[in-house]
């Protein structure tokens, strides 16, 4: 499995400035996998202020990855393990969806990231 | 003459929230050239969906014949018909898709009208970078005046990523730069150029960097399909409409926690699906909306 530097190292700068305590402890690793048509798991619950790390993989072909209230974006490819840093600052409600069309069934393709308070 | 003239007073400005729908197309120098001073109304059709089959339209192999059915029904004749994308349903087997298109052509070759405009939707392009679509319908964006307007068809489904991309948009660019900044321009999409609501994938990747290629031009008016409903919008000067479809529609945006097809109502069969009409009216070039059902009611 090859890992996407090159988007873990532009999401830095979506995740905002890691805080002391983040960099103390090892962030929680919560792994989605992509595959026609939906997201498992399509619920991800992050606390206000942790820091986690989302691993993307694809079980089937490239699917898109954004969550557009978080600024989140990025490619998950078959074979590739992408990473993406959060640490969401707003308890909430954000939508996911797959954004690069993959079939009939594409437009179910969505969960929600929950930031619990 | 007598019965358009009947139907044609029965056109009138549409209102939503106190504001009459209506854009302001005056006209310029290519107006007098053409002599694009004529009236003159044209027909939005989208998102067929040609080869669909579920339960939110159980008869969505009859609901694109009615509308061809409705279109040719009324004495009145536009004087071109767009259809704004997904005219067939995807499916991942090409020899599939491309019977889906043959069907489709069969069907719309019914409609009485000079000249038919088509563009792809994701879901008869993205798939194959919109190599069967092209075999069937032509090129993917294009160009045309009419009447005075310029009309600019745009691609942004043949990226699976929902771009338009710099060579488009620097051919936008160049097909702008023909025309005056006060020039009437119609752009025709098939998704929102702007974000209406990416939580539903509801926009286009590098629709901002479109937006502002257009932003210097003073009379521009967007219609586009994709999210089965009428939606009216600005971004600054720019007006964009959405269109129903004619295979189901889907809900507000945001309107719900997850987008599904709004369910079949067999009381009310075309409930939320239609066509419009869209009409140009005088030396300002302006543009007024009507909306009709599959079955060619005004709505």
């Amino acid at each position: 499995m090859r890992l996407s530097l090159g988007t873990l190292l532009g999401l830095a700068l979506l995740a905002g400035p890691a805080r002391a305590e983040d960099t103390a402890a090892a962030p929680r690793v919560i792994k989605i996998v992509a595959k026609k048509f939906d997201f498992t798991p399509a619920e991800v619950h992050i606390k206000k202020g942790e820091h986690v790390v989302l691993e993307l993989t694809s079980a089937d072909r490239k699917h898109g990855f954004k969550v557009p209230e978080l600024g989140i974006r990025v490619e998950v490819q078959p074979g590739t393990t992408t990473r993406v840093d959060v640490t969401p600052q707003k308890a909430g409600k954000f939508a996911f969806a797959c954004d690069i069309f993959c079939g009939d069934g594409h437009e179910d393709m969505t969960g929600t990231l929950i930031v619990d308070p | 003459m007598a019965n358009e003239l009947d139907r044609r007073a029965l056109l009138q400005l549409l209102g939503f929230g106190g504001v009459v729908l209506g854009s302001g197309l005056p006209g310029f120098s290519l107006v007098q050239a053409a002599g694009g001073s004529q009236d003159f109304f044209f027909l939005q059709l989208s998102d067929a969906h040609w080869g669909f089959s579920g339960p939110p339209n159980p008869e969505a192999d009859q609901t694109l014949k009615q509308a061809v059915r409705a279109v040719n029904a009324s004495t009145a004749r536009p004087e071109f018909i767009v259809f704004t994308g997904d005219l067939t349903h995807t499916t991942d087997d090409d020899a599939i898709r491309r019977k889906r298109m043959a069907e489709f052509k069969a069907i719309v070759a019914d409609l009485k009208v000079p000249k038919v405009i088509f563009l792809p939707g994701e879901h008869d392009a993205a798939l194959d970078k919109g190599q069967a679509y092209q075999e069937n319908f032509g090129p993917l964006h294009q160009t045309f005046d009419h009447r005075g307007i310029r009309f600019i068809s745009l691609d942004n489904v043949s990226d699976p990523g929902a771009s338009v991309g710099d060579t488009q948009i620097d051919w936008l660019k160049s097909q702008l730069a023909k025309v005056d900044k006060d020039a009437p321009v119609v752009i025709l999409a098939h998704r929102p150029l702007f974000d209406l609501y990416p939580q539903w994938d509801w926009a286009t990747a590098d629709g901002a960097k479109v937006i502002s290629v257009l932003q210097p031009y003073r009379h521009v008016t967007v219609f586009y399909g994709h999210i089965h409903q009428e939606n009216h919008h600005e971004t600054g000067h720019i007006a964009h409409h959405s269109a129903k479809s004619l295979i189901f529609p889907l809900p507000a945006p945001g309107s719900v926690p997850k987008k599904a097809a709004v369910p079949w109502d067999p009381e009310h069969p075309a409930r939320g699906l239609g066509y419009r009409e869209i009409d140009v009216k005088g030396k300002a070039r302006t543009v007024s909306i009507q909306e009709f059902d599959v079955k060619g009611a005004k709505v």
